[in-house]
């Protein structure tokens, strides 16, 4: 019984190039006070381009129906829940969008004197202050772009304390657990891969671990909580052994919306851990970025960090470019600032008193999850769930259909899917992380929903194996999109 | 929720914890604020910054990044929730509107560039560049990297940082002090047979526009690609793109992308079709749904770290969906002949500006161009015109200490006639 | 369906020998559990493989996985057909989805291989 949602014509919409007509503009430019510039005779004909072949003309009208059409044919967190795992789909406040939007935020040049920037060098030094305070490190950066980019800027770090001690190593060991971004990551840093079983806990095997920690291991990256959702209990443990071979110990920070406020990565032997900031920080998904992955360092990392570091001289903010160990920049300018600001604000708008409550509440969703679906979906590991569940398709399998096929069939009762086929520790993976945002009421009907589709399952399988049956476009064939690749448009 | 679960208070939830990593001191931050503080909060910081068109200050920075105007509609689209709060559009059933505006945004890309395919986004330039310079190396086994001087110096910066542990040997070639283009002779002295890639940028870092037929074909004479990088996206308007280009790798902060103290911003790759799968980040391709309905999806994702992992051709994992958007909606409201437009603006802005200064390089420039003090020092010029809430330009000592007592100077479509009257009055 | 003459690894491939010279693919079983293959990276002629080694890469739209060579040797001839049409691999894996032919350069290794029936055994205890 889909209670969610019911279907609604959305409108039909073409591209800009189909719905472009010669002479059509939506654009109007102030008159220019100097005299007009012939540009052949200023660059040059070589250089002059004649016309931009097949671009769009459209007008005002056209640009706003055509974005709005096309935003109606979206998911979005603003219409309901996306429980993701690991991905922290949490609501987006709108008092961010306000903040970066204020002229002096929004408007300002990365090259403008530090003497007129001082507000936005301010901005920064109260986040870092933040972020240092909820993760119990020493240091930050808030250079790197997005998680990914963090990953990277850690090992970076990791590799250049070593190399100061006189050898960089080899091998990284990652848990066959870990996000994809983790392996590719230590690859572009240059360091091999190891893989790192799980125990049958989902935990990371702390024998293994110690036989395979050797003088060519720089460290291990770990997620924490897992992406199992569950909290690595042994992780001083873990930390010992790396750190009792000269090897150093990088969180992946994903999952930080299990921790803030409650736990502290640098309380529990972290050297050098990312954040999300799109993730536990509310900053908006907007589609697909952008992001924000701040880099936080324990004390005997901190000569390491990217160029500049925002300094106070005096009673001002500098950038310090005069940090002869630093491993570099890893981007343009200072950061995400834009994203840095949103940031902020979400922790203002929670303060001290309410991070931990939110964290709690992102606890507590997830749990009440796990024990309203556990008699109907097989649930692989015992173990206490922090603020994310993971099941697996096992009994459904047997009946012939698999998560991703659950997964659409959820989208037919009005939610976005949760997070399928990961980690890969497990096989046939639904990962759930539901976060503080969502209100019981919400939480109930995704769990009438996935207890009906577990009944679909056994009753009428077929209608589950060729779900979307209900979205704009029938299930999409990518096949063919990997196959033969369009990727632009083309007048016919 | 709590007798659902079987639990009599909240932090039961944390009692399996060891106690060692339990932090249970409150956090050292202040409690919780209305709207109304925190915008007062940003406001207040936003006044300690001078900030162009906000608190009145005109700026002559570029850069890298430059000041345009922003239509009302950019906003207006991406402020919409379905957009904003929208997650990665890999449920293609779902995600229409984001994979049809990304397929639109990669189809303007490739019209502008020249090339044949765009990705969907990267962070922003400076990340674009060395994501470029691997792909050469993937596309062309060698493993060399020749970049031009004139080429960003923070981008190149991030080249160095990014290949000094794959074992990836970089060298530069220089620019001819009377144009201000690249030294032909040097980078002809400089390539080897082990050169995966030749890059250059155009308009350059001195706002010259460069002879890219040339620099293609010493590049290909010698088997290598060659990189075109561009950090001024509205001169696309007017130039002629590089269509000699094997990879284009750009910033796209010009359109309607604020400022923002130097990000968040969009960068993009674009390359020839014979290089599609080597080309990191995502891609929006065209498909048809079961219904024989035209519909798109994200596709070729097994170069992506989520299915390749160590093999991957890069790690990144976002694309600056939103901000592309932004630059979608931007491209839109200008269109083909707006774009025009915008950009013989700024090229008359510019060369009037440059016309009452002295400038040190004779190649043709776009909206940048540098410009050396006789009479006083760069920073006492910057210091009289702050006093007339006016940035000036950018000091380039820092960058090229060869070019002492210069300052590269931008002017765009904002850019007023008193303001670059007096401008060019602190130089005399 | 597995055909006699050809010799098998526990990493799906197959592997049919004539003249010192092996042409190699992957088994219908492979195929199956690939789904829809979207994409054959081809390895090059010229090159030398090593038995266990990869030497491929076959993608489906959510996976690449990697094909290992059942022998070692120089390969001599590739299937470029694949490129154009990857299908090929899920509609005749056995014949017209041939991936590569290699010079063997260990002829004693394919006695260490699979034979039908075993291969066939081996995929029912799975």
């Amino acid at each position: 019984m889909i209670k969610k949602v019911r279907t609604h014509p959305t409108q039909n919409e073409q591209l800009l190039f189909e719905i472009s007509s010669p002479g059509k503009n939506g654009y109007q430019l102030p008159d220019l006070d100097v005299p007009t510039i012939d540009a052949v005779d200023a660059l040059g004909a070589g250089n002059t381009r004649t016309e931009i072949e097949d671009f769009p003309e459209v007008s005002e009208v056209d640009v706003i129906r055509h974005f709005t059409r096309l935003s109606t044919w979206n998911f979005a967190i603003d219409l309901g829940l996306y429980p993701l795992g690991s991905c922290t789909m949490k609501y987006n406040p709108r008092i961010n969008e306000q903040a970066a939007r204020v002229d002096g935020m929004a408007w300002i040049h990365p090259y403008q004197p530090d003497s007129l920037s001082q507000g936005a060098m301010q901005v920064c030094a109260e986040l870092e202050r933040c972020l240092l305070d909820i993760t119990g490190m020493d240091a930050i950066t808030l250079q790197p772009a997005a998680g990914a980019h963090g990953e990277f800027t850690g090992i970076l770090l990791i590799h250049a304390a070593l190399a100061a001690q006189g050898n960089p190593r080899k091998k990284l060991l990652i848990p066959d657990s870990a996000h994809g971004t983790n392996p590719a990551t230590a690859h572009m840093a240059g360091y091999a891969v190891e893989n790192i079983a799980s125990n049958a806990r989902g935990m990371v095997d702390t024998e293994a671990l110690a036989r395979a920690v050797t003088e060519d291991v720089a460290g291990i990256m770990i997620t924490n909580p897992s992406t199992i959702g569950v909290f690595e209990e042994n992780i001083a443990q873990v930390a010992d052994i790396m750190h009792s071979k000269g090897a150093l110990l990088y969180m992946d920070g994903a999952n930080m919306n299990a921790l803030a406020g409650i736990s502290r990565p640098g309380d529990f032997g972290v050297d050098v851990m990312h954040l999300n900031l799109h993730k536990t920080f509310s900053t908006p998904h907007g589609g697909g970025g952008p992001g924000a992955g701040p880099v936080a360092v324990k004390q005997h990392l901190e000569p390491f960090l990217p160029i500049p570091r925002l300094a106070r001289v005096g009673d001002k903010w500098t950038w310090n470019y005069d940090r002869p160990q630093s491993v570099g920049r890893v981007r343009a300018f200072y950061g995400n600032f834009g994203v840095l600001v949103r940031a902020l604000a979400y922790i203002m708008a929670h303060g001290g008193n309410g991070l931990p409550r939110a964290t709690y509440d992102a606890l507590l969703n997830a749990n009440y999850i796990r024990k309203l679906l556990e008699p109907y979906y097989d649930l692989p590991y015992a173990e206490p769930s922090m603020h994310e569940c993971v099941f697996s398709d096992a009994r459904q399998s047997k009946l012939g259909v698999d998560t991703m096929s659950i997964a659409k069939r959820l989208i037919d009762y009005g939610f976005h899917p949760y997070t399928v086929a990961f980690p890969l520790i497990v096989k046939g993976a639904l990962m759930i992380e539901p976060t503080e945002t969502e209100s019981k009421r919400e939480l109930d009907l995704f769990c009438d929903a996935m207890i009906s589709i577990g009944k679909e399952v056994e009753e009428t399988p077929d209608l589950v194996k060729t779900a979307p049956h209900t979205t704009r476009t029938a299930k999409v064939d990518e096949v063919t999109a990997a196959r033969k690749p369009i990727v632009r448009w083309k007048r016919p | 929720m709590l007798d659902t679960i079987g639990l009599s208070k909240i932090e039961d939830l944390v009692a399996h914890l060891p106690k060692a990593v339990r932090y249970d001191k409150p956090l050292a931050i202040a409690p919780g604020r209305s709207e109304y503080d925190i915008l007062d909060y940003f406001k207040e910081r936003g006044s300690e910054n001078a900030a162009a068109g906000g608190n009145g200050y005109a700026c002559f920075l570029g850069a890298g990044v430059y000041n345009h105007y922003r239509p009302v509609m950019v906003d207006t689209v991406v402020s919409r929730g379905e957009f904003l709060t929208s997650y990665t559009p890999y449920q293609a059933e779902i995600s229409q509107g984001t994979l049809t505006a990304i397929f639109e945004f990669q189809s303007m890309i490739c019209q502008l560039t020249g090339m044949d395919v765009a990705n969907a986004s990267m962070y922003d330039a400076s990340t674009a560049v060395p994501e470029a310079a691997m792909m050469a190396i993937r596309a062309t086994g060698r493993s060399h990297i020749l970049t031009a001087r004139t080429v960003h110096p923070e981008y190149r910066e991030v080249l160095h940082t990014y290949t000094q542990h794959q074992g990836i040997p970089l060298d530069e070639f220089g620019y001819d002090a009377t144009s201000g283009l690249i030294d032909i002779e040097d980078l002809s002295r400089s390539i080897t047979k082990d050169t995966a890639a030749v890059i250059i940028q155009t308009p350059n870092f001195f706002g010259i526009v460069e002879n890219v037929k040339q620099a293609a074909a010493i590049a290909h004479e010698h088997g290598a690609l060659l990189v075109v990088v561009f950090s001024e996206a509205v001169s696309l308007g007017l130039l002629e793109p590089p269509r000699d280009a094997d990879i284009v790798a750009g910033e796209l902060q010009s359109f309607a992308i604020p400022p923002s103290y130097g990000g968040p911003f969009a960068g993009v790759i674009a390359c020839k079709e014979k290089w599609i799968r080597q080309i990191p980040g995502r891609l929006a391709g065209e498909t048809k749904d079961a219904n024989g309905n035209r519909a798109f999806c994200l596709t070729l994702a097994t170069r992506e770290q989520h299915i390749r992992r160590e093999k991957a051709t890069s790690n990144i994992c976002t694309n600056q969906a939103l901000i592309a958007l932004m630059a979608t909606v931007f491209l839109a409201v200008y269109g083909k002949q707006g774009l025009r437009e915008l950009a013989v603006q700024n090229l008359s802005k510019a060369h009037y500006l440059a016309g009452k200064t002295k400038t040190i390089f004779s190649g043709p420039f776009f909206n940048e161009f540098v410009v050396r003090s006789e009479f006083k020092g760069i920073a006492e010029i910057n210091r009289e015109l702050e006093a007339k809430k006016i940035i000036g330009g950018l000091p380039l000592e820092k960058f090229y200490p060869e070019l002492k007592n210069t300052m590269l100077l931008c002017c765009t479509e904002m850019s007023r006639k008193p303001q670059m009257d007096l401008v060019a009055e602190a130089f005399a | 369906m597995y055909p006699e003459n050809f010799r098998y690894t526990k990493e799906h491939e197959w592997v049919h020998v004539e003249n010192g010279v092996g042409t190699i693919g992957i088994t219908d079983h492979a195929q199956h559990e690939l789904g829809d293959i979207v994409y054959v990276e081809v390895p090059k002629v010229g090159t030398h493989v090593e038995q266990g080694k990869s030497f491929a890469v076959v993608e489906s739209v959510k996976a690449a996985s990697e094909i290992y060579a059942p022998v070692s040797g120089e390969i001599v001839e590739a299937n470029d057909a694949l490129t154009a049409t990857p299908e090929l691999l899920n509609s005749d894996p056995h014949v017209a989805g041939w991936i590569a032919k290699i010079k063997l350069s260990v002829p004693e290794e394919i006695d260490r291989l699979l034979s039908p029936t075993d291969y066939q055994a081996y995929l029912g205890e799975g």
